[in-house]
């Protein structure tokens, strides 16, 4: 068994005993934490075929910020009270909901396995660059730069459009977290330059919470 | 040997999962949750394809869809502050509105 397989099989336990604690914890605050699990699980699958990047960004982006935002907003709400799972609010909803995942995989397994000829999936490349093109003096490419020579050159257009999108997720979600008390209130004066409200400074912590996970 | 095959069974098995879990939790971040381990399924998927098609355009899809996936997340973790601070406790059985 190659190092390679080993790696894959012992990350893909983790990924599943994960993902399985995220769906049967009571407590929100396990749930994230078995999050954590399943994404260090992810990381490391990417290294494993060599997406060195990637594994990075998994690590700071969905562990970093994305699960530290779950908690914070857990925190915030003080949604700490543990969900009574014996409970069951629709009649058949579990069973129902157990075959139409089980469904899920089933369809899944029969298109991949139905897809793939001898365990070999066979295709064309869309973007234009090899995992193991070289650069002019011979050398294959490290990760990194491959990744940064499709991404601003033929992904450009797509990666300014994610500045945009990562712009309007923040203002939205400043506009959704605001504490307004009652009816909506008047913008705040414009005061003149140096002069400073002491009135708002109790401002929604929400929002800055909120605010956090967004700078990755 | 490891084939990407070997990633598209254990993304199909995560996504399973994780859908799962949409369908059965009540609490919206755990539901939430659930859905991040539904697109972590998908990225296993892309990073598995591009390895075993030697192309980099799979590697650079994941890229972009952890970026939306954080803006989902910031969006949709603001919907659910929204919606707490007014009624406490809210599970997503009673979020049957769309205003608050």
């Amino acid at each position: 068994m190659g190092l390679q397989l080993f790696s894959f099989l012992i990350a893909g336990v983790i990924i599943v005993a994960g993902a399985l604690g995220v769906v049967l914890s009571k407590h929100p605050v396990h749930a994230a934490l078995f999050l954590i699990q399943t994404l260090f699980g992810v990381a490391v699958e990417f290294l494993v075929v060599e997406a060195h990047f990637l594994a990075a960004i998994q690590v700071i982006v969905y562990a970093g910020a994305i699960v530290i935002l779950f908690l914070f907003v857990i925190m915030l709400l003080g949604v700490d009270n543990a969900e009574d799972l014996s409970i069951e609010p629709i009649i058949g909803q579990r069973p129902l909901a157990a075959l139409s995942g089980a469904a899920i995989f089933g369809l899944l397994m029969t298109v991949i396995f139905s897809a793939s000829s001898g365990g070999r999936i066979t295709g064309e490349g869309s973007v234009s660059l090899a995992l193991d093109a070289t650069d002019p003096t011979g050398e294959v490419l490290p990760n990194v730069e491959q990744l940064a020579q499709v991404i601003f050159t033929d992904m450009v257009f797509a990666f300014e459009v994610t500045a945009i999108l990562l712009t309007v997720a923040v203002v939205g979600a400043v506009v959704m977290a605001r504490r307004i008390p009652g009816a909506l209130q008047p913008l705040p004066e414009v005061l003149p330059i140096g002069e400073f409200s002491t009135e708002d400074q109790g401002e929604s912590t929400a929002v800055a919470a909120t605010e956090e996970g967004e700078e990755h | 040997m490891l084939t990407p095959t070997y990633y598209l069974v254990l993304s199909a098995l995560v996504f399973s999962i994780g859908a799962f879990g949409v369908l059965v939790r009540r609490n919206p971040l755990i539901m939430f949750m659930c859905v991040e381990l539904m697109l972590n399924a998908v990225n296993l998927t892309f990073i598995g394809l591009a390895w075993g098609l030697n192309d980099i355009g799979g590697q650079v899809s994941v890229f972009f869809v952890m970026v939306v996936a954080a803006a989902e997340v910031v969006v949709g973790l603001a919907i659910v502050v929204a919606i707490m601070r007014r009624r406490d406790g809210a599970t997503a059985d009673d979020l049957s509105v769309l205003r608050g």
